[in-house]
């Protein structure tokens, strides 16, 4: 159906003049996002076959949500992907109350919109940071671009630290709403952040596009196309940057999107600027939501369930059950398997579906073909988190 | 007594010694004002704790790199892997010989220059040669080390060198061939007289100067040419297996290569200690060649810290599409320039 280069090169036959060079890059390398192995068959730089080795940061996160209750859960996926935690309580928390039918209050609502598009704005920022980084070097212009970046998403931090009292790990949704009520004062921060970041998001563009040696190592480096995208199931900005219009908060709303009018960005090369061209749009566009939600959180109460006493207040339905997310990195799906005597607090089988590892599977095509110093670049643009990736 | 004056032995040592004291003081000076500019780039502090205004840190990481554990790799080419690291230190030093830091107007209105341990006639065929040499140490460590990475850092370091010596060569003809002279201190004498070169041939002089500029930053491995170091892909390049002072030496070499680049930009094309009007006395000269040096070495790190790297494949095409062809075109113009100004 496609034609696409063919990642499982056969080695032994490539060319029997040509001595391959194998290099392993990682698990201990300084961009490899994470602890991560890509095994990478050089002629000369170039890429002749990359094979990832995803796998060194596993933690047995969905076995030990089986032994887990509902409750007990939300603190755990936090850790998953430990750049955009608050989504990640989302997806669950979501995943749950669709599951059981659970009503969520519309302040609740709102907030938790507020909430995911904070989280989009600073996990993109890191992600912009480590992505210069690993063009411009960590002694030179990527790690002056990264302070800039860790400035504004400290701002980000603060805020949530402010509603949850911890800056990474926050344990604030729970299923049926959030737990901690907006303290005074948290409004006109959130205004703040959002009045600097429209400031500072111009400023970030003149320092990447505005420098000529950053479009020509960006342009044209790690293409995937629309077909091999879709194929590899990839989803959020790496898909858009493909040129597919997919957008679960437009098209399947969650939490209160239904009530705003979001605006996909979508970019057609499928390179590592298209990448970059969608998450700056996506700044932009995240900002506009947040500020027109910001003004209007509705009055009524946090959460539609009761404080919960006891961890076994919940219980789940029998049945399978699928629920997806627009994460910072895209679709973040939860598949859910209830118990068999309706009776159990904890799922008899948990599967995250998570976006940095299908982002991880395009690494085979993309790099093919390219110089070791793309390798970066690629996997930076791409976005993955180890600690999503192998959970 | 007389004698002993103008033996060169006597007088390498006499203006060695300090010249090789001034440098590396100048290195590690480099090093903490770099950490400061940086830091204040980047909306941090940067080194402040050790001394007045953390000046001294350049003393603590010294000691601190020398307490480190020395280590060679198993499998390395011993000879090879402790040899590569002292090179370059003696390369950069023996390239600063021959330039002239201080000058003034004698009696009799002659531009004299002093402050040289060497003024070889052929001074800037020296300094060049020199930094040709700086591609052994380079790829001595990359090969020695035993390492994939340093391999392929190695690789790049020498591909990367041998091409961007031709266009700092021919950048570096221009002078010559404008002033008619190999010696650095004769090169001064000239401009003294005729006007600094970056604006005495109006466009080819400024042209020779970027471009010798640039070719000097790869040369001597600074962002956006330091693909050989390149920490974000090849981790640290050569210098990956290096510990302690080893690595150092490495760190302090290239602080140094990059203070004599700027140096030699200065001599060739900025007028070297000359300042128009303020150069009656040869105590002033070190001043100005300090400021004037200074500030390229600002720019050198204006352009470090906020500039993105190249790819070995692109810097490539950029010397051989660009530079190489550019330069020729200059030194053509310039002795088309000096032709037609014998004839008027």
């Amino acid at each position: 159906m496609t034609t696409r280069p063919n990642p499982h090169l056969d080695i032994d036959n490539y060319d029997a003049d040509a001595d391959l060079m194998a290099l392993n890059m990682g698990p201990q390398h300084p961009s490899t996002h994470g602890v991560m192995r890509i095994k990478l068959f050089l002629d000369g730089e170039v890429i002749i076959k990359a094979v990832p080795y995803p796998g060194y940061l596993h933690r047995g996160v969905e076995k030990l949500c089986e032994k887990l209750t509902f409750v007990q859960i939300f603190p755990i996926v936090d850790k998953h992907d430990y750049v955009a935690p608050m989504t990640n309580e989302q997806a669950m928390a979501v995943a749950f109350e669709r599951t059981l039918g659970i009503e969520v209050p519309r302040r609740a609502r709102y907030l938790r919109t507020i909430l995911a598009e904070l989280t989009r704005i600073s996990s993109h920022l890191l992600w912009l940071g480590t992505f210069t980084l690993d063009i411009g070097g960590t002694i030179g212009g990527g790690a002056s671009m990264m302070m800039y970046t860790f400035r504004e998403r400290e701002l980000i931090l603060d805020c949530f630290e402010m509603l949850t009292g911890s800056r990474f790990h926050y344990n604030t949704h729970c299923v049926g709403g959030n737990r901690h009520e907006i303290p005074d004062g948290w409004v006109a921060v959130v205004k703040s952040i959002v009045a600097t970041m429209k400031l500072r998001v111009p400023e970030y563009e003149q320092l990447c596009t505005g420098n000529e040696i950053f479009n020509m190592r960006s342009q044209g480096v790690g293409v995937i196309s629309r077909d091999l995208a879709l194929e590899l199931g990839l989803s959020g900005p790496n898909l858009r940057a493909s040129g597919v219009d997919h957008d679960l908060r437009r098209d399947q709303p969650f939490h209160a999107y239904d009530e705003v009018d979001v605006q996909v960005a979508v970019a057609q090369g499928g390179d590592c600027f298209a990448r970059y061209q969608v998450r700056i749009a996506e700044f932009y566009e995240s900002i506009r939501i947040v500020e027109s939600l910001i003004d209007n959180i509705p009055e009524g109460p946090l959460s539609s369930q009761r404080p919960v006493k006891s961890t076994l207040a919940v219980k789940v339905k029998t049945g399978c059950h699928y629920h997806g997310i627009e994460t910072p990195r895209g679709e973040l799906g939860t598949y859910i398997i209830g118990g068999g005597d309706n009776k159990s607090a904890s799922p008899y089988r948990l599967k995250i579906v998570p976006p940095s590892l299908h982002a991880m599977s395009a690494l085979p095509y993309a790099l093919v073909g390219h110089t070791v110093s793309d390798v970066v670049a690629i996997l930076g643009s791409l976005d993955p988190i180890m600690g999503e990736v192998d959970r | 007594m007389s004698e002993l004056l103008v033996n060169p032995w006597f007088l390498g040592f006499a203006y060695g010694f300090p010249l090789i004291t001034v440098l590396m003081t100048v290195g590690g000076l480099a090093t903490w004002f770099e950490r400061r500019f940086a830091g204040r780039m980047q909306n941090r502090v940067g080194p402040s704790f050790v001394g007045p205004f953390g000046i001294l840190q350049v003393l603590a990481d010294g000691i601190k790199m020398m307490q480190k554990e020395d280590i060679v790799p198993r499998d390395a080419d011993k000879f090879l892997f402790n040899l590569a690291p002292i090179l370059p230190v003696f390369l950069v030093l023996a390239s600063a010989a021959t330039i002239p830091f201080t000058g003034y107007w004698d009696d009799t209105g002659q531009w004299q220059s002093w402050l040289m341990v060497a003024d070889l006639d052929i001074g800037i065929l020296w300094v060049l040669a020199l930094a040709g040499l700086m591609v052994f140490p380079i790829w001595m460590a990359g090969w020695a080390s035993n390492n994939k990475y340093t391999l392929l850092a190695g690789m790049r370091g020498v591909a990367q060198g041998v091409s961007y010596e031709i266009p700092l060569v021919m950048a570096a003809l221009v002078p010559v061939v404008a002033t008619g002279t190999l010696s650095l201190s004769g090169i001064v004498a000239w401009q003294a007289e005729n006007g600094w070169l970056v604006w005495r041939f109006p466009i080819v002089g400024a042209l020779a100067f970027i471009l010798f500029f640039l070719s000097s930053l790869a040369e001597a491995n600074r962002i956006p040419f330091d693909i050989p170091e390149a920490e974000s892909e090849l981790i640290g390049g050569v210098i990956v297996e290096y510990t302690g002072l080893k690595g150092g030496m490495f760190l302090m070499a290239e602080y140094m290569h990059t203070a004599v680049a700027a140096a030699l930009a200065v001599t060739l094309f900025l007028g070297g200690s000359h300042m128009p009007g303020l150069s009656f006395h040869w105590a002033l000269g070190p001043i100005w060649f300090v400021l004037k040096s200074g500030a390229l070495f600002v720019l050198i790190y204006w352009i470090r810290w906020s500039w993105f790297r190249f790819r070995a494949d692109q810097l490539m095409e950029l010397c051989w599409v660009l530079f190489v062809p550019g330069s020729l075109i200059l030194v053509m113009l310039t002795a088309v320039q000096v032709w037609v100004e014998t004839l008027l």
